[in-house]
């Protein structure tokens, strides 16, 4: 997989949230992945920037743009907060700890070709997500 | 801190969501909607989200959530405007928005609210016209 | 007189391509006929002028002192490849005729290289080994090029038929219908999603009546697609009825235990318009005037 382009953005206000929507729809946009894909990978965006800032305590986001073998956006976000005790549960529909519907992880997963999540309590999370063109 | 604006037009009012909310914006605008239903006592209230391209779970929420509060101040709310592209993205992401009423675009929403006003007016005349 | 072959590098081969060039265009020229000619499909002159041009540039190739086929100084013969093989794909060539064209020059170029040799027989078995493998990967290289093409123009045709096949149909003043034929797969239903959602906006229509008389059968993965885009028309303020439910389908979805509660089900295209009519306010009336 070759990474064309990459940045990182960090997530630790609410405005950031506005900025990695912004950006990863302007990237997605420029790849050229069609208008429903754009859609689907910025709100998998915002659903997982949210859950890193609320549930994460902050992190960040790298996007990479990808070539190869097609062209794609990977999406990074990191934070060291709590971690998450039990990821299946937490992919369930509906799960929840906060006073949330509980559809960001697995809602986000659906939204995307490639979703890998690393999460170790007490530690931080990792969960990337690849959109491909 | 900017606000979104909510406008008048007969018994209902008009929210036109122009802008990517963050979350804050969107807590307020609940509570500010709510606020001026009681105040105004308007019995309809029609929320255009024609220009949001993205509607996420929070967002999502924000509108169930308007949608209840109204009812419980008496006035239906309804949705117009979402995107192809929003509304396919919402279905994947796993919400239905059910206590939601929507519509086309604002024509068809007013329509909508003055249909559903003229039968809670017949409803309540029912109780109120005694010879 | 000649040396005899020098063996490595391939410089025979590079020999009898500056030398023979014309000789080794016509015996090319007429192992291709027969079969793998497709003289319907390629002019003569055409023809020609391509094996010309793909020996001058084999020379030059050469001239550079390697055989890396990737290198830069190979670059126009792949790039001649390319636009060769693309042509023949487009054209209706078959892999092997496309093939073919590359693979017929090897007994031109034997045939003058045995004669570089004369008596060196070792020296010949080298050279011979060295052209046939360029030959064979450039041979390789054009089969592949052939299927890329091949690949882009079944894909772009999918598409078209996926369009066609699912064309959005205005019955009425605010009125869509959607007749769906044969099966429905997930990236089937992605694009006939879009397009109704996309025609909901544009003509402003309340009601959309997917019609699925010609969907042999309703699996769970089918029921949930019709579902996911009964629920997005309905995000945007648009109902769908869906019509043409078989006596078969509605047992299976019982069976399978999927719940349409919330979706409205007619069992003719014509019950759904009627109902379709009165959602949107109007009504059919007979006229009592005769004609």
């Amino acid at each position: 997989m070759s990474v064309v382009h990459s940045e990182t953005i960090p997530v630790v206000s609410e405005a950031d949230m506005v900025s990695v929507r912004r950006r990863v729809r302007e990237v997605a946009a420029k790849v050229g992945l069609s208008l429903v894909d754009q859609t689907k990978l910025v709100t998998a965006a915002s659903e997982l920037a949210r859950n890193t800032l609320i549930y994460g305590g902050g992190g960040s986001m790298e996007l990479e743009s990808l070539n190869g073998p097609r062209l794609g956006i990977r999406l990074t976000f990191v934070d060291h907060g709590p971690g998450i005790a039990n990821i299946e549960l937490a992919l369930r529909d509906g799960f929840t700890t906060g006073s949330g519907l509980g559809l960001g992880l697995g809602g986000s997963k659906r939204l995307v070709n490639e979703f890998e999540i690393d999460s170790t309590p007490g530690k931080g999370t990792r969960v990337a997500v690849t959109r491909w063109k | 801190m900017e606000k979104i604006p909510i406008l008048r037009m007969g018994e209902f009012l008009l929210v036109t969501i122009q802008v990517d909310m963050h979350d804050r914006l969107a807590m307020t605008l609940q509570e500010d909607l709510t606020t001026r239903i009681s105040e105004t006592g308007a019995h309809g209230v029609l929320i255009d989200i024609s220009s949001l391209e993205i509607v996420d779970s929070f967002i999502g929420r924000m509108l169930g959530n308007i949608a209840a509060m109204s009812r419980v101040l008496d006035a239906q709310t309804v949705v117009v405007g979402m995107q192809p592209a929003v509304a396919i993205t919402l279905v994947e992401l796993g919400m239905s928005l059910p206590g939601v009423r929507t519509a086309l675009n604002v024509d068809a929403g007013m329509t909508l609210l003055k249909q559903s006003l003229n039968g809670h007016k017949k409803a309540t005349k029912k109780y109120v016209s005694r010879p | 007189m000649s040396k005899g072959l020098q063996s490595s590098k391939a410089i025979g081969l590079a020999e009898v391509l500056v030398k023979h060039e014309a000789a080794i265009l016509d015996e090319w020229i007429r192992e291709m006929s027969g079969a793998t000619r497709r003289s319907d499909l390629i002019k003569d002159s055409d023809l020609r002028a391509q094996c010309s041009r793909f020996l001058k540039l084999v020379r030059q190739g050469m001239e550079s002192g390697s055989l890396d086929l990737q290198s830069s100084a190979w670059q126009p013969v792949r790039e001649q490849l390319e636009e060769i093989s693309a042509s023949r794909a487009q054209q209706g060539f078959t892999p092997s005729e496309t093939a073919m064209f590359l693979l017929s020059v090897k007994k031109p170029l034997f045939s003058q290289l045995s004669d570089l040799a004369g008596s060196d027989a070792n020296a010949l078995a080298t050279e011979l080994w060295t052209t046939t493998e360029l030959i064979d990967s450039l041979g390789l290289f054009t089969t592949e090029m052939y299927l890329k093409t091949r690949e882009q123009l079944i894909h772009r045709q999918q598409e078209e038929m996926l369009e066609l096949s699912t064309p959005v149909v205005k019955l009425w003043d605010g009125i869509l219908a959607l007749p769906v034929i044969g099966t429905l797969d997930s990236a089937r239903t992605q694009v006939v999603m879009e397009a109704l959602l996309e025609n909901i906006v544009k003509t402003n229509s309340r009601v959309a009546i997917i019609d699925i008389t010609g969907v042999p059968t309703v699996d769970t993965v089918v029921a949930q697609h019709l579902l996911k885009t009964v629920t997005a028309a309905r995000l945007m303020g648009a109902d769908c009825i869906i019509s043409g439910v078989r006596p078969q389908i509605a047992q299976t979805i019982v069976h399978l235990g999927i719940n349409l509660l919330d979706v409205t089900t007619k069992a003719t295209l014509s019950d759904a318009f009627a109902l379709a009519l009165e959602r949107t306010g109007l009504a059919l009336e007979h006229s009592l005037k005769s004609a």
